[in-house]
């Protein structure tokens, strides 16, 4: 035992207000070992990974939306040297991936083949492997493999998709699920209303377009399948075992720091094909996917149709709305009943409506699948209330944040599924904060500009929908020198995910950062986390990594007690060390002197830990239950000029804040936010995967604009700390919240510009000029 | 086609590799000499995230033939270290500032900006968000990349006050 000064903070120079003085490591922004080997350039990614005898692996996709396959002919290219397998859908040994992501709860049962076997229903669907000893001979062999089709009627758009008449995409039907919620009258309390504003949105296509393509290598290891694969989710390994039709026991799945993801990476997507390659050959096998074959094979973010119906008092009170919103599933279910409960649910928004009649379907076509992205169908619809609140404020004359202050959901309201609201709600100090960050509105630059001001308020989950019952595991086990281990499933898209693990445990058992190793993303030697999606990972794995430290703790408390000769209620665990509350400077242990004495005295210093999410249940009969553990909410404000000549748009100041409800890392929250609004800026503005009858138009990545760094001012960032969400320290989830108020906030802009309100994303110079052709021919 | 014999100067060292002359220098530095930090990220010259110098200006490894690097200096993210990995200025800075979240056009952004700054000397932040345009960025929305470099344009001044150029 020795003296030790006064606390040092743990790094980082950033450290929130709130914060301040609470705690010693949460609330600041050191980097971690992840970081330190990203800007190094040496983390090893999916693609990275050489094994020895190693083949390379290629799909063989379908050119057609439609189409019956009459043959396939594998010889020419079986008989390519180097070719070492050619595999069909007569070589998967099941062939049948049935996800049911809603649960089982509402949505048709349809079953997704790994390779298409006689039928196929979208371009790009996997129809073939090949796997050869080099790349180039794997792309040759998929060339020459040749299926003949005979092509079908498709159907290319939720609206005729819905008619009897329609070819079907599979023989079930084509509405995949109709969700449903419903609160009070809403035909009444419509025909009651002082003023209804009616309005349809429509919303496009959208690509991840994460910088590192699908990839990941396999291999068989003491007779079990590992893949190691840029993934959210390494709980697919369950899947690829019902495919391999093997014990789960024997496929191992290892996440590898991912290159972004953004949801694309929440479905399978490199790893079937892998796993039966690798499973054929015996060999090794990479599998990297072009960013061509990504743009084309690749799931999207849903398309939506969004009919709105709003009435409200002539002070501005809301009073009913009625909602019908279709998106587009295309070919396959993926987790498209999961995005469209998500956007039934958040259809309101951040405001009290006490008579509501929401629906939401899904909706089979024979475009590309859709699935999950950044936002998850809570985004989209963010477009439909907050364009709605625009069109009320302009018809009641009041201005925009007066209406929707005087709606803003509190704590303890009632939300359509008839749920209360259990935490603080912070929209409004949202709102003046990103307004108040714009500064004074700027003037027109030049005649023949317009300059406009938008706002677009939103309430984003973070949590899994709530009957899924959610845990997380995590495990710590503090070394005996002192420094500690963390294993947990959680895989890290680049947000931070294990660095937070880390400063959470640093802070409860005052292990210094340095001395912290995180292992994770690994099914066979991480307890579970699963995935990370849904904004969950802070929520979930943050709770199980603060369970399983505070539970460490406890335990080895008496042992500090013991040593120091005091009660054990008043220690503090900082900086490697264990002392009496209140006497830094005085007599301490440092904890590998405790780790010494808790194996002395026969006391574990490993720790499990499993939390649990709050659970409920939700009727899809009556559309009332419980839906999501909790939300974050935020503001986005921004200033635009329009050019009325050529339709241009150019953003001039944004603003973006949120309630965070505590930074755990405040620098890695405003990346978040930074990055979710920029993303946000692109799908407003630019980003369309042009889908024309089943084909996507798209070709090259140059075709599709993604934000570069000359087309957007910096994002300015709110960060508001309620210290009231359901995560660790009161945190609420960020990682897809920023994204959804972008294109409402932009719209929202140029209505204020221009006088007419965009409907439809992208928001192109082609449709503004079309909109300004509205204006001229209707100046109302 | 046949192998032909290449000599490839890689961040000082000296390589012999036996190359298709179809075969990119992406794939070369990547696939047979191991070096993680080019990436594959677009194969079309749009994403930056495969961005080496050769001979100090910055190129499209997926654009560039293996060939073409014959008898040239490639320089990669690693080779701008000093001696056991210390890290380079403008490192520091992507550090301190946050500025990588994935980390896949990290080593892109970073050679792209030394190249900026060794030419430019006192780049403004719009001189900066020009010279990024050819390396793109999902994560961040760019404003801590560019935090971080001009930053360390501060830093290279206050270092070299003569390389002041405008």
């Amino acid at each position: 035992m020795r003296c030790v000064g006064p606390p040092q903070p743990a790094g980082g120079q950033q450290l929130t207000e709130q914060s301040a003085g609470r705690y010693r490591v949460v609330g600041r922004s050191p980097a971690h070992h992840d970081f330190v080997d990203k800007v190094k350039g040496s983390l090893l990614y999916a693609a990275d990974w050489r094994l020895p005898g190693m083949l390379h692996g290629k799909v063989v996709r379908s050119q057609l939306p439609s189409a019956r396959i009459t043959g396939i002919d594998v010889s020419a290219a079986r008989a390519l040297p180097g070719v070492v397998a050619v595999l069909t859908a007569a070589d998967v040994p099941n062939n049948r991936i049935v996800e049911m992501a809603s649960g089982g709860l509402a949505e048709l049962e349809v079953a997704m083949p790994v390779l298409a076997s006689g039928r196929v229903r979208y371009m790009g669907e996997p129809v073939a492997l090949v796997a050869a000893v080099t790349q180039q001979i794997a792309h040759e062999a998929a060339e020459l493999v040749a299926v003949d089709y005979e092509e079908l009627a498709g159907v290319f758009d939720v609206e005729s998709a819905q008619a009897e008449s329609s070819p079907r995409v599979h023989e079930v039907g084509n509405t995949l699920v109709r969700w449903q919620i419903r609160c009070g009258d809403v035909e009444s309390a419509l025909a009651a209303a002082d003023v209804v504003v009616e309005g349809e949105y429509r919303t496009q296509h959208a690509e991840h377009a994460y910088l590192e393509p699908e990839a990941g290598v396999g291999w068989v290891e003491n007779g079990v399948l590992t893949l190691r694969v840029s993934t959210q989710v390494i709980e697919h390994a369950a899947m690829i075992a019902h495919i391999l039709q093997v014990p789960q026991s024997k496929v191992r799945v290892i996440a590898a720091y991912m290159g972004g993801g953004f949801g694309g990476k929440e479905d399978m997507t490199v790893e079937p094909y892998l796993a039966l390659l690798v499973w054929h050959t015996r060999r090794p096998v990479r599998m990297i996917w072009d960013r061509q074959e990504s743009l084309v094979g690749s799931t999207k973010r849903h398309p939506f149709i969004m009919r709105y119906r709003t009435g409200a008092t002539r002070d501005g009170t809301l009073t009913a709305q009625r909602v019908e919103i279709l998106g587009d599933a295309g070919a396959y279910p993926n987790l498209s009943p999961r995005v469209l409960f998500a956007a039934a649910a958040c259809a309101s928004g951040p405001y009290r409506v006490p008579n509501a009649s929401i629906t939401s379907s899904a909706v089979f076509t024979n475009n590309v699948p859709s699935s999950a992205f950044r936002g998850f169908g809570a985004m989209q619809i963010v477009l439909g209330y907050e364009s709605q609140m625009d069109q009320l404020a302009a018809r009641l004359g009041m201005s925009r944040t007066e209406l929707r202050e005087r709606n803003f959901l509190a704590k303890g309201d009632l939300l359509p599924t008839g749920e209360p609201l259990d935490t603080c709600v912070e929209v409004a100090h949202t709102m003046h904060r990103a307004v108040a960050l714009l500064g004074e509105p700027p003037k027109p630059s030049a005649p023949g500009k317009a300059v406009g001001r938008g706002i677009g308020c939103n309430r984003h989950p973070y949590g899994r929908a709530i009957w899924f019952r959610d845990q997380a595991a995590a495990w710590l086990s503090l070394a005996a020198d002192g420094t500690l281990l963390i294993r947990c499933g959680v895989t890290d898209l680049g947000a931070g995910q294990a660095a937070s693990l880390c400063q959470i445990a640093a802070e409860v058992l005052g292990a210094p950062l340095d001395d912290i190793s995180i292992y994770i993303g690994d099914s066979a030697l991480n307890p579970p986390a699963g995935g990370t999606f849904a904004t969950r990972q802070l929520y979930m794995s943050g709770n199980a990594v603060l369970t399983a430290a505070r539970e460490l703790r406890e335990r080895m408390t008496p042992v500090a007690a013991d040593l120091l000769g005091v009660r054990p209620d008043e220690l503090e665990f900082a900086n490697g060390r264990v002392w009496p509350a209140g006497e830094a400077g005085g007599v301490s242990v440092t904890l590998a002197e405790l780790a010494a004495a808790c194996v002395q005295r026969a006391v574990s210093t490993a720790h499990l830990s499993t939390w649990l999410a709050e659970v409920g249940s939700f009727d899809p009969r009556t559309g009332q239950g419980h839906t999501f553990p909790d939300y974050t909410y935020g503001t986005h404000a921004a200033d635009v000029e329009v050019d009325v000549e050529t339709g241009q748009v150019t953003v001039l100041r944004y603003a973006a804040c949120h309630d965070v409800g505590r930074a755990i890392n405040p620098m890695r929250v405003e990346g978040q936010i930074q990055g979710g609004a920029m993303q946000g800026l692109g799908y407003a503005l630019t980003e369309d995967v042009a889908v024309q009858d089943g084909y996507v138009q798209a070709a090259l990545f140059a075709d599709y604009l993604i934000p570069n760094s000359l087309d957007y001012p910096d994002v300015l960032v709110g960060i508001v700390e309620s210290g009231e969400g359901k995560g660790p320290f009161g945190a609420r989830g960020i990682g897809e919240p920023p994204i959804g108020n972008v294109a409402a906030t932009i719209a929202s802009a140029i209505q204020d510009a221009i006088g007419v309100r965009p409907a439809q994303l992208p928001m192109t110079p082609e449709r503004i000029l079309g909109l300004l052709d509205t204006r001229r021919v209707d100046p109302a | 086609m046949t192998r032909r014999q290449l000599v490839l100067s890689v961040n000082g060292g000296d390589h012999e590799v036996w190359v298709l002359p179809s075969d990119t220098l992406l794939d070369v530095l990547h696939d047979e000499l191991g070096l993680a930090d080019v990436r594959y990220g677009c194969g079309e010259g749009v994403c930056g995230t495969c961005t080496v110098l050769l001979d100090g200006e910055p190129v499209n490894g997926c654009l560039t033939l293996a060939v073409q690097a014959a008898g040239r200096q490639v320089t990669t993210l690693r080779g701008l270290m000093g001696p056991g990995e210390t890290l380079h200025p403008l490192q520091e800075c992507f550090l301190r500032r946050g500025a990588s979240q994935c980390g896949f056009c990290t080593p892109g952004m970073i050679l792209a900006a030394v190249d900026l700054v060794r030419r430019r000397g006192r780049p403004s932040r719009e001189e900066i968000k020009y010279a990024l345009v050819g390396n793109l960025c999902r994560c961040t929305g760019y404003t801590k990349i560019l935090d971080a470099i001009e930053e360390y344009v501060g830093l290279a001044a206050v270092d070299a006050p003569d390389q002041v150029t405008s």
